[in-house]
């Protein structure tokens, strides 16, 4: 690399720490927008299974799954042996199903949503108009497109690019319209990476998630422009539950980012998404998340609980995926992508950040299941804890007895600021198959004072140094996002973590 | 131009006083040289000035151009121009020196209200300045200090210095483990410095640097305070006879 090349990489660095500068409050997606919603009942029971279904107008098969889902979830309880502590939710006291009046005849384009659904998103950055440019993105390269999924509490307001996709042969549509429209596909993949059985809230996310986003790229179709979801929780005391399912054919490519916030309010608030990704031979999938939810205020009051399964299913042989993470949001995070590598030669990465300030709690992770000849996985985690904040990486990497000359590299950093805050790895592993290897690294260390007192004496505010030392203990991370969203994240990295020191 | 005025600082963790009314007058433009014994308080005195944590002033003044330093945070005396090259600089992983060299220099220039130097603008300067310090392109992509041999640290705190212009420098022990070239090096980066306006503060055990680097006055240092000031001969005396003749003197 050359000098040149490295000052624009590096130059990343500085502009985060401007950035930091700029932003005066702490979370600045913290708005709720005043709008007209439906609300089906509180509480959740077959009724309101069987509403959410009426809702999607969807098909019979659909609605039984559902309550099947519904049926077992009645019997399962939550799980209890994450790192992480809250009172016990009561399920019955949450609204599942929250669209805006406006929404109850879906629009027929974009310019036909409700204007303050399109304020909120352009308040949010988010850009739903189809051009080129991304808005209010820095370093993005000039004529490259985002599509966007936008997701509005339990519906998708509306999805943009998707002609110039459908021309490509691509399919990206919210899960709702997917179920209408390509049932076929939704039938045949659905639940196959995450069955409606595997958890808890995976279960409870099948009887009742609302929408979501739903893409099919083609055999030998390399998706011409980047793919996005935005959640956005807006209600009060309601849940959202969206799916997204993925599926590359044999040789198809895509990269995929989700990103998600909500307001600032008093009262915790769940979120329990599940995520499937199938990925055929010779196949490519990287998705990316920057996840802010609101982490509630210094004293614990308030947050998004995240409970999330996101599994990808390399099927095909050489299928490849790639998780990125940037997880800076919510009051307590579960979530554990993972990957099963039963293609040969497959491929699965993990890379991901996690930072936790004041009170939030973090329990993440991944698993990488070696089932195929010579798999590959490789686990690149950098965990931030600062204030009182506990943050614990739990992963699995095992090796069954077929996945001859599999590898797994795994390394696990974390950064302690204050020493009030908690680190914690909790790495399993199992190689059932004596060719293959398992590699595991951890470290944990401190920005310790010395670093700082260097970086001030030098010039830097005290917010500047910690960003600068945090997003180089990040870099690796960071950089295996698509570049434009590296830049957000960097911001976000330092941005979360204000107030940390002094 | 910069002045400590019966200085005393003790530890913030112990009752223990490091600083015990050290008086200190440097002018414009002028090199001045501190030589004492280890543990006699050098180091100290140069992070109070900088407004390191862990210590507490009990008394006294730090004046840079008539402000006082000890009322500002450590990068507001940074960007009215103090600069400290570290006796051990610190390693900073994962954060490229040119990163750090451009965040610190456009820290500085936004707190003065100046306009902040562009990739090219700073990648022009950085390189001549680099190059006259035999800091090759390598070095300034690694991390901060990451893997630096001694040597190179201490050209990189140079570099560091040369790049942020500051006012006045203090230098702790930056000739300290170098070799005779390594030393040079240093020498030369710190007289192409010199421009009769900015003024130095050498810390130093050898009459070697100082041979390169000539100072106007030469303080000696023992228990927390200047015990006795000179000239250039004084650091010749020292070298010849060490600080018991000296220290015996004052007692
Ligand atoms: N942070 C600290 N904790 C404990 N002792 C310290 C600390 N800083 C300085 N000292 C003590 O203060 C005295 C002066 O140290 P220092 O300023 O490093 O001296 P010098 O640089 O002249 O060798 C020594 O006795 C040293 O042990
Ligand atoms: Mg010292």
């Amino acid at each position: 690399m050359s000098t040149q090349e490295s000052i624009a990489k590096d130059g990343v660095d500085a502009e985060t720490v401007d950035a930091v500068k700029t932003v005066g409050e702490k979370y600045k997606y913290g708005f709720a927008t005043d709008i007209e919603m439906e609300y089906a009942p509180k509480g959740v029971n077959e009724d309101i299974v069987r509403l959410i279904s009426s809702k999607n107008d969807e098909p019979e098969w659909m609605l039984e799954w559902r309550l099947s889902a519904f049926r077992r979830w009645e019997k399962m309880t939550e799980p209890k042996w994450a790192m992480v502590n809250y009172p016990e939710i009561d399920f019955q006291d949450i609204y599942y199903y929250a669209r805006p009046k406006s929404m109850i005849e879906k629009p027929k384009s974009l310019d036909d949503v409700d204007p303050k659904l399109l304020e909120t998103y352009k308040k949010l950055g988010i850009p739903l108009a189809e051009q080129a440019l991304l808005a209010g993105v820095e370093g993005a390269e000039e004529g490259r497109k985002v599509a966007v999924d936008a997701v509005f509490d339990s519906v998708s307001v509306g999805t943009t690019f998707q002609k110039e996709l459908a021309e490509a042969g691509v399919i990206f549509c919210s899960m709702s319209e997917a179920i209408k429209d390509h049932p076929e596909l939704v039938k045949k993949y659905i639940g196959t990476v995450v069955p409606p059985t595997d958890n808890y809230y995976a279960t409870l996310n099948s009887a009742v998630f609302s929408d979501g986003s739903f893409v099919y790229i083609p055999e030998g179709v390399k998706c011409p422009m980047e793919l996005s979801t935005y959640f956005r929780i807006n209600a009060e005391n309601t849940g959202q539950f969206e799916r997204t399912l993925i599926i590359a054919e044999k040789g198809a490519k895509v990269s995929y980012l989700e990103g998600c916030t909500a307001p600032m309010r008093d009262e915790n608030q769940l979120h329990a998404a599940v995520v499937e990704l199938i990925i055929q031979e010779d196949a490519d999938i990287k998705y990316s998340t920057v996840q802010n939810w609101y982490p509630g205020d210094e004293n614990g009051v308030g947050g998004i609980y995240n409970f999330v399964t996101k599994r990808a299913d390399c099927r095909g042989d050489r299928a490849k995926v790639m998780w990125t993470q940037v997880e800076t949001g919510s009051a307590v995070t579960w979530k554990y992508p993972s990957c099963i590598l039963r293609g040969d030669d497959s491929q699965g990465e993990f890379y991901s950040i996690a930072i936790t300030n004041n009170m939030q709690q973090a329990d993440t992770g991944t698993k990488m299941i070696h089932l195929g000849k010579r798999t590959k996985s490789r686990i690149v985690s950098k965990g931030i804890s600062a204030g009182k904040a506990q943050n614990t990486y739990r992963g699995l990497v095992s090796i069954h007895p077929k996945a001859t000359g599999s590898r797994n590299y795994t390394q696990c950093d974390s950064l302690l600021i204050g020493d009030q805050c908690g680190a914690h790895t909790v790495p399993y592993m199992e190689c059932r198959n004596n060719s293959s290897r398992i590699e595991h690294e951890a470290t944990t260390s401190k920005v310790d004072e010395e670093q700082l007192f260097y970086c001030r004496q030098r010039g830097m505010t005290e917010e500047e140094a910690v960003a600068l030392i945090v997003n180089g203990f990040a870099k690796e991370v960071l950089q295996s996002l698509p570049m434009e969203f590296a830049m957000e994240a960097q911001k976000l990295v330092a941005i979360s973590l204000e107030g940390s020191v002094g | 131009m910069f002045e400590i005025k019966n200085l005393k600082a003790s530890l913030a963790d112990e009752d223990k006083q490091i600083l015990k009314g050290m008086n200190l007058s440097i002018g414009a433009g002028e090199v001045h040289a501190i030589m004492g014994p280890n543990g006699s308080g050098k180091s100290t005195m140069s992070y109070v000035a900088a407004g390191k944590g862990g210590y507490v002033v009990d008394e006294g003044e730090v004046l840079l151009n008539g402000a006082n330093l000890l009322d500002m945070e450590p990068d507001e005396r940074a960007a009215a121009g103090l600069f400290l090259a570290f006796q051990y600089p610190v390693e900073i992983p994962g954060v490229g020196n040119m990163t750090f060299l451009r965040t610190a220099v456009n820290a500085q220039r936004k707190m003065r209200g100046e306009e902040e130097l562009n990739a090219a603008q700073f990648l022009k300067i950085v390189r001549e300045k680099a190059k006259s310090l035999k800091i090759d392109a390598d070095m300034l992509r690694r991390p901060v200090n990451v893997g630096f041999s001694g040597g190179e640290k201490k050209r990189n705190e140079i570099l560091q210095m040369a790049m942020l212009e500051p006012k006045m420098c203090i230098l702790d022990e930056t000739d300290s483990g170098l070799d005779v070239d390594a030393m040079k090096l240093v020498a030369e980066g710190v007289n192409a410095l010199r421009d009769g306006e900015r003024s130095f503060l050498v810390i130093t055990h050898y009459q070697r640097l100082l041979d390169h680097i000539k100072p106007d006055f030469v303080h000696i240092m023992a228990d927390g305070k200047i015990i006795k000031t000179g000239g250039p001969e004084l650091a010749l005396e020292v070298e010849n006879n060490g600080y018991a003749d000296l220290l015996n003197e004052v007692a």
